[in-house]
């Protein structure tokens, strides 16, 4: 059985995070990792497509794809030789809350990376020649969707599960991105690419001292704007089948949990974690391992500001979809009729091990301290963390079960016939 | 970090690195087994085997096998290719016993008459998961006629018939011939004890049976053929172009890695600045894949299907300027330091490491360190990549493309 608390002897935890708040509103997260030769980053600027104009859905995903076209005092093709020379892996992605900005490469390469992202968050060209080439890799991806079913499905949940405008893709609307001018993308960038509410994180074998000092410098200037007013929309209905001629039928749902703010998170995760939290869990066990009805199976805690839910996934074979479903949702169900001890110890026992192995990924702990800072206003400690997992009980999670039955959720299917579903 | 190795009496050999600055210690079982190895009648069976072997054994039922890896918060998993079978779990250093007694247990599976039946439906159920993703089906339809009758052109899942009529004595006995002391590596990387590995390997993998393996090695033949195959409910085109390359123990791979990633990196490449730059494609990458004695060179497009006919032509134009021209000094270092920067990111963790040291051992029966491979990334020269392309002709590829396009011309 696994002991009480997971550590590692002889090796040194996490070093302290380092914290500096700007007086523009960007906050700058650091963990130094001294095992490692590279390090992480991860910029959030809350500029995600919940801020898309309503007329405009998709307009925060074009500015992703035409932010790093030209910035400061290079053309598109010197940013991104200047990139590569840096041997860094970047991608730059509008998410629902934030544009996102994340790159890894060696530590040491890691300032004069930043240095360049200062170019590309502060002075972007937004050249107007760029507009057609990233509206057409936009329609492109959104006609691709078409081709993704897996994909299609749990993007079609959160829509209708998350109210508008959380529920949005970056994908947005045909329509929209072809109306959209350089004008639309220029004043969102002016008006959402902001530091009040900017995480900069990162991770790896990292200075402090000169990394605070080169972010001053960079982005010290960085003008902060009015928050913005979110566009509300009208529910959409929260059932819905999609016909589609494929092999397998795709089945999402969706369910309100707790988010991290709430003092019942860690149970709201447990409870997860013994519906799909390894191989021995709930799901895998009695939908793919007893009865073979599919291939993948899984549920997993999803959170949007004050929103969280679970979220669950099947694709199976058209002739044993409505089984599938059957199952998967009875599962859902039996969690509040109880869980065994063994089952909470293998939960704790894969939380804890994963949060040690975290500790060996720059990506993993750059992500994880933006995450903590934007929901919390603070990062998690190890020692926090693992002593909430060890206060998991089964009555604990079984009562939350209970208390947040999956009966009011939402599903979507999608596949050649719609299957029937409790009322 | 300090390099071990040792081969026990049966032939099983064992590698390790140790880094006592890890958090968690990878261990992985790399068997020489894979698609390739299979005869016609046997296609698939080297993937269902890699699922039944987490089926059970003697001493574990198929619950069993998954709630001993969760008790010890194992991040664990499998997975087959053409040429190897690997079983692999990273833990926390404590775990390590428990962790080789589980891995080494199911190695030796019981196979089951009734857990075989249930798990054909795992197999079919992910077989038809793969169909309806428009680009694994390009990818298996494009390699199988690349590589013709060479035993590479097998795919990995099999076909929906070939798993139905597949029966469990025929794994049994595939089983038998292949999971044999001689044909396995044990490799693990991270925090860990040496001596302690090597005595718990012995104990529970010593009296596996010892034996000798075969693997036919025809040279491959690459081919240059052009199939368009319509499906009519895609909404975008989907296309694989592949050439041949040099295999996994050419010196020559490095050169390779280097041209995969001029000709066609997902930024700032020949194939980016062609075609996903300009928006004309959703994507258009290049890479290198090598294998046991053969080599490919695999470029996947996808894009808006009116606009198929063209973003071949502009792909194949790339080729054969590259083909023609070879690559510049800019985009030799480019390419050098990206390869490099990844090289070291990927090794950082102790699962990417033990990756790394299996699949050195596999194909080279060696050792190498991060900085040696790092020095010998930076000794590729332009004349390489030059010696490359004479060898492994980019420009004539094998083309297929599936989407909702009946005909297209060949380009």
């Amino acid at each position: 059985m696994p002991r009480t608390d997971l550590q590692v002897e002889d090796v040194p935890l996490a070093a302290p995070i380092l914290i500096e708040q700007f007086p523009n509103g960007l906050t700058l997260l650091a963990e130094p990792m001294a095992t490692v030769r590279s390090a992480a980053f991860n910029f959030l600027v809350p500029a995600g497509c919940m801020h898309d104009p309503p007329d405009r859905l998709g307009l925060s995903a074009l500015l992703a794809e035409m932010i790093s076209r030209g910035a400061g005092s290079r053309s598109s093709r010197e940013l991104m030789i200047a990139f590569n020379s840096l041997g860094l892996d970047r991608a730059e992605s509008s998410g629902t809350l934030h544009l996102r900005l994340a790159g890894s490469t060696l530590a040491r390469n890691l300032i004069p990376a930043l240095e360049l992202y200062a170019d590309v968050i502060l002075r972007p060209h937004l050249p107007e020649a760029e507009l057609e080439p990233a509206q057409e890799l936009a329609l492109q991806e959104l006609a691709g969707l078409e081709d993704e079913p897996r994909q299609k499905v749990l993007l079609e949940v959160k829509r209708r599960h998350f109210p508008a405008p959380l529920g949005r893709s970056h994908h947005g609307v045909a329509e929209h991105i072809e109306a959209t001018t350089i004008a639309d993308v220029r004043s969102f960038w002016e008006r959402l690419v902001q530091p009040r509410g900017a995480i900069l994180s990162v991770a790896g074998s990292i200075e402090w001292q000169p990394l605070r000092d080169a972010v001053s410098r960079l982005f010290s200037a960085w003008e902060p704007q009015p928050e913005p007013p979110l566009a509300t929309a009208p529910p959409l209905p929260r059932r819905e089948h999609l016909t589609k001629t494929t092999q397998q039928t795709q089945i999402g749902i969706a369910y309100p949990s707790v988010p991290i703010t709430h003092p019942d998170y860690y149970t709201a995760v447990g409870a997860v974690s013994v519906l799909s939290g390894g191989m021995s869990a709930r799901l895998f066990t009695e939908v793919r391992e007893k009865r073979g009805l599919c291939y993948a199976v899984w549920a997993s805690h999803q959170m949007l500001r004050e929103h969280a839910c679970v979220f669950c996934y099947a694709g199976t074979t058209n002739e044993r979809a409505q089984e599938t479903l059957d199952v998967t949702l009875a599962e859902l169900a039996r969690l509040g009729a109880g869980v065994e001890d063994d089952e909470v110890a293998r939960v704790q026992a894969g939380m804890k091990s994963a949060l040690i192995m975290q500790e060996e990924s720059v990506g993993a702990r750059a992500g994880s301290l933006a995450g903590d800072w934007y929901y919390l206003g603070r990062v998690r400690s190890l020692d926090e963390i693992q002593a909430q997992v060890n206060g998991l009980t089964a009555d604990r999670i079984a009562e939350f079960a209970r208390s947040h039955p999956p009966c009011d959720y939402t599903l979507v299917t999608i596949g050649p016939k719609p299957l029937q579903a409790p009322a | 970090m300090q390099f071990h190795q040792a081969t026990l009496p049966n032939g099983l050999t064992l590698i390790g690195e140790t880094n006592p600055a890890a958090r968690s210690v990878a261990v992985g079982f790399f068997v020489k087994t894979g698609a390739r190895d299979e005869t016609p009648e046997l296609h698939g069976c080297t993937h269902f085997l890699e699922h039944m072997i987490f089926k059970g054994t003697p001493r574990r039922t198929a619950l069993d096998v998954n709630i001993d890896f969760d008790r010890i918060g194992a991040a664990y998993n499998a997975y087959t290719s053409e040429e190897n079978t690997v079983f692999h779990a990273a833990i926390l250093p404590e775990y390590l016993p428990q962790a080789v007694d589980i891995l080494s247990d199911i190695l030796r599976p019981s196979l089951r008459t009734e857990d075989f039946d249930m798990e054909k439906k795992v197999i079919i159920e992910e077989i038809e998961m793969y169909a309806d993703q428009p680009m694994w089906s390009v990818y298996d339809e494009a390699k199988t006629l690349f590589f013709g009758s060479h035993p590479l052109a097998r795919s990995v899942l099999g076909t929906v018939a070939s798993i139905a009529a597949l029966q469990r004595d025929q794994m049994a006995d595939y089983f038998g011939r292949r999971y044999i002391a001689p044909n396995i590596t044990v490799v693990a990387a991270g925090h860990f004890d040496w001596q302690q590995f090597v005595d718990l390997i012995g104990a529970a993998c010593g009296d596996w049976p010892g034996g000798t393996t075969e693997r036919a090695r025809p040279a491959p033949e690459p081919r240059a053929e052009f199939k368009v195959l319509a499906k009519e409910t895609l909404q975008q085109e989907h296309a694989f172009l592949i050439s041949g390359g040099p295999p996994a123990d050419s010196p020559l791979r490095y050169a390779a890695e280097i041209l995969a990633h001029a000709v066609g990196d997902d930024t700032g490449s020949r194939l980016y600045w062609a075609l996903v730059d300009p928006g004309l494609a959703e994507s258009a990458d290049l890479s290198f894949h090598e294998y046991d004695g053969a080599g490919a060179f695999f470029c996947y497009l996808s894009c808006d299907a009116e606009r198929t006919a063209s973003n071949l032509a502009k792909a194949l134009a790339v080729f054969r300027e590259v083909q023609a021209e070879g690559l510049n000094a800019e985009e030799l270092a480019i390419a050098k330091s990206k390869i490099g920067s990844r090289l070291v990111r990927g090794n950082e963790r102790p699962m990417g490491r033990m990756q790394s040291l299996g699949f050195h051992w596999t194909y080279l029966n060696s050792y190498r360190p991060i900085d040696a491979e790092l020095e010998t990334l930076d000794r590729v020269s332009l004349d390489d990549v030059r010696q490359l392309l004479d060898a492994h002709p980019l420009n004539e590829p094998t083309i297929v493309a599936l989407g909702p396009i009946k005909e297209i011309a060949r380009p």
